[in-house]
């Protein structure tokens, strides 16, 4: 009898939603080392939708990734903790840290100009330009100081250089976008690396199939 | 021109509406059927007295003033309602009280999410049965109200609001850690959790311990791999292993997925906790628990448990099992 809800459970291939950008090829990398030929996902094809190994891979923009997997529409997902964080309202597991990706979520502003947030706080607050409007402001919160929070889409370096904002809060790599532009790391507010994510509902109806697939990425990125 | 409404609001055509309300009697047929009753509480309550259901309990979002300028607010479940209901309107009868409800409740939204502001809930709550008889009876009413549903394949996730934080204190980790550690389990942040634990500067052995049972889901098997872990393990799982053979005793076992790591983001529940699932979609149709503190608070302290589906994602799970069943992809 036990075979009921067992039996019952959903079959067919995983889907895992992976994140088109900078993430990309060193998530490609991780697959390979667990077995799963990536081959067609590494071409330059237009399709958003591949099959590969016992996986269903479908690509999108790295902050699509959370909506897809809390809606159902992939049962797994691969993003930055960045995202996560920016996006910690989503009810979706965080099961393993993939440990590539390694980025700082940063306060920066225009170098040598370490008045930039002591003005600020003289003026009351700090503009603060970002595409991370929740991490800045919990950030800012945290710290004890107001700041105006002005989201942007495109180069968020652009903001302080023209004078829309005296700091920005972003994702920096090696620093060298900040450098050429004039700015520097003023705070770190936290560390991010890839996260593998999964549904709430998959994560309990095809835990035979997800929990040997973490196991692996773990042995694979340890 | 259109006139807007508000954001996670809807209107119901006559074509959903029918078969919503044909899911409704259906559910209401088998709560009728283990001799519960249907009852109705007010939309609008005053915020005080649903309030005392919990502050971290399902947040009340809409509140008001009335024509007498009290503080009034629409209910944001029915299970603090009718803890309400119990203690004033039988404060003089014996238990146990089976009710039932078909009702709407109201919580908040946030934009462009697709949450709704006001959905139908079905429901019961069963209160002076302590477990675990009551909470395998609450489960079997469950089963076979899923099955009236159409939902053969969804499963119930049963856990314990209780267990890891037992587990925590076993181990001896201080309340302000335990604290850190459940509210990543809370958020479903297993990296989160993993990442505290190896702070807390234990042993291995019960370091492996605190990491491995958040993800230990399954048949009965689940509960010989928790023993195995150790005794502080075993003590944390007695009660869920009770409950677990009064509902095998009640032959609706294999309805059921054991789940160790499962938490429910109200704060009223105190024993068992369920949530259910279809593999049809992708977000939880309903869950429910034991809330034997509830009631006391209300100045009648019974042992109460019960569930809530959302009728309206139980209505999208049933459409979708019809389709793959037409299309013959259900095995």
């Amino acid at each position: 009898m036990a075979a009921r809800a067992g039996g019952a459970l959903p079959r067919g291939p995983l889907r895992l939603a992976l994140p088109r950008g900078a993430l990309f090829s060193e998530a490609l990398d991780v697959l390979d080392r667990i077995g799963i030929d990536t081959t067609e996902l590494r071409g330059d094809s237009r399709s958003l939708v591949f099959e590969a190994g016992d996986l269903v891979i479908v690509t999108m923009r790295p902050s699509d990734v959370p909506t897809y997997v809390e809606a159902g529409a992939a049962d797994l997902g691969i993003t930055g903790k960045d995202v996560l964080i920016e996006q910690s309202d989503r009810v979706v597991y965080e099961l393993l840290d993939l440990r590539f990706g390694s980025c700082r979520m940063v306060v920066a502003g225009r170098a040598g100009d370490d008045r930039a947030l002591a003005e600020a706080r003289r003026l009351g607050a700090v503009r603060v330009a970002t595409k991370y409007p929740r991490i800045a402001t919990r950030h800012f919160e945290e710290t004890g100081r107001s700041a105006e929070v002005i989201e942007v889409k495109g180069s968020v370096e652009l903001a302080p250089l023209a004078g829309l904002a005296d700091v920005i809060v972003d994702l920096v790599d090696t620093g060298r976008t900040l450098r050429e532009n004039g700015l520097e790391v003023l705070e770190e507010i936290t560390q991010c690396t890839a996260r593998l994510i999964a549904n709430r509902v998959s994560h309990k109806l095809r835990a035979e199939d997800i929990d040997p697939l973490v196991e692996r990425l773990r042995e694979a990125t340890r | 021109m259109t006139h807007p409404i508000p954001p996670g609001a809807r209107d119901i055509l006559p074509e959903e509406m029918r078969e919503l309300r044909a899911l409704q009697r259906k559910l209401a047929d088998v709560f009728e059927r283990y001799g519960y009753g249907e009852v109705a509480t007010p939309t609008v309550e005053y915020d005080e007295v649903l309030s005392l259901g919990d502050l971290r309990g399902a947040p009340v979002a809409h509140r008001f003033f009335d024509e007498s300028g009290e503080l009034v607010a629409l209910r944001a479940d029915m299970t603090v309602p009718i803890a309400r209901l119990v203690a004033d309107r039988y404060g003089d009868q014996e238990p146990p009280f089976r009710l039932f409800y078909n009702a709407r409740a109201f919580r908040a939204v946030r934009p462009q999410r697709g949450q709704a502001r006001e959905f139908f809930q079905a429901g019961i709550e069963l209160v002076g049965v302590p477990g675990p008889d009551g909470t395998a009876e609450v489960v079997e009413v469950l089963a076979s109200a899923l099955d009236a549903a159409g939902l053969g394949r969804a499963v119930i996730g049963m856990g314990h609001a209780a267990l890891y934080r037992d587990l925590l204190r076993e181990v001896g980790v201080s309340d302000d850690a335990a604290a850190r550690v459940l509210d990543r389990l809370a958020a479903h942040d297993l990296v989160g959790l993993e990442e505290e634990v190896n702070g807390l500067g234990l042993g291995e052995g019960e370091r492996r311990m605190l990491t491995t049972v958040p993800s230990l889901r399954g048949g009965p098997e689940v509960l010989e791999r928790a023993r195995e872990l150790g005794e502080p393990v075993q003590r944390a799982t007695e009660r869920l292993g009770a409950t677990y053979e009064a509902v095998t005793r009640r032959g609706v076992a294999d309805r059921v997925q054991i789940d160790l790591g499962l938490l429910r983001d109200l704060g009223y529940y105190t024993g068992t906790i369920v949530e259910v699932y279809d593999p049809a979609l992708g977000h939880i149709l309903g869950g429910g628990g034991r809330y034997d503190e509830l009631m006391g608070r209300f100045g009648r302290p019974l042992p109460a448990v019960g569930f809530a589906l959302y009728l309206e994602r139980l209505h999208i799970a049933q459409a979708e099992e019809e389709r793959l069943a037409r299309e013959g992809e259900a095995p």
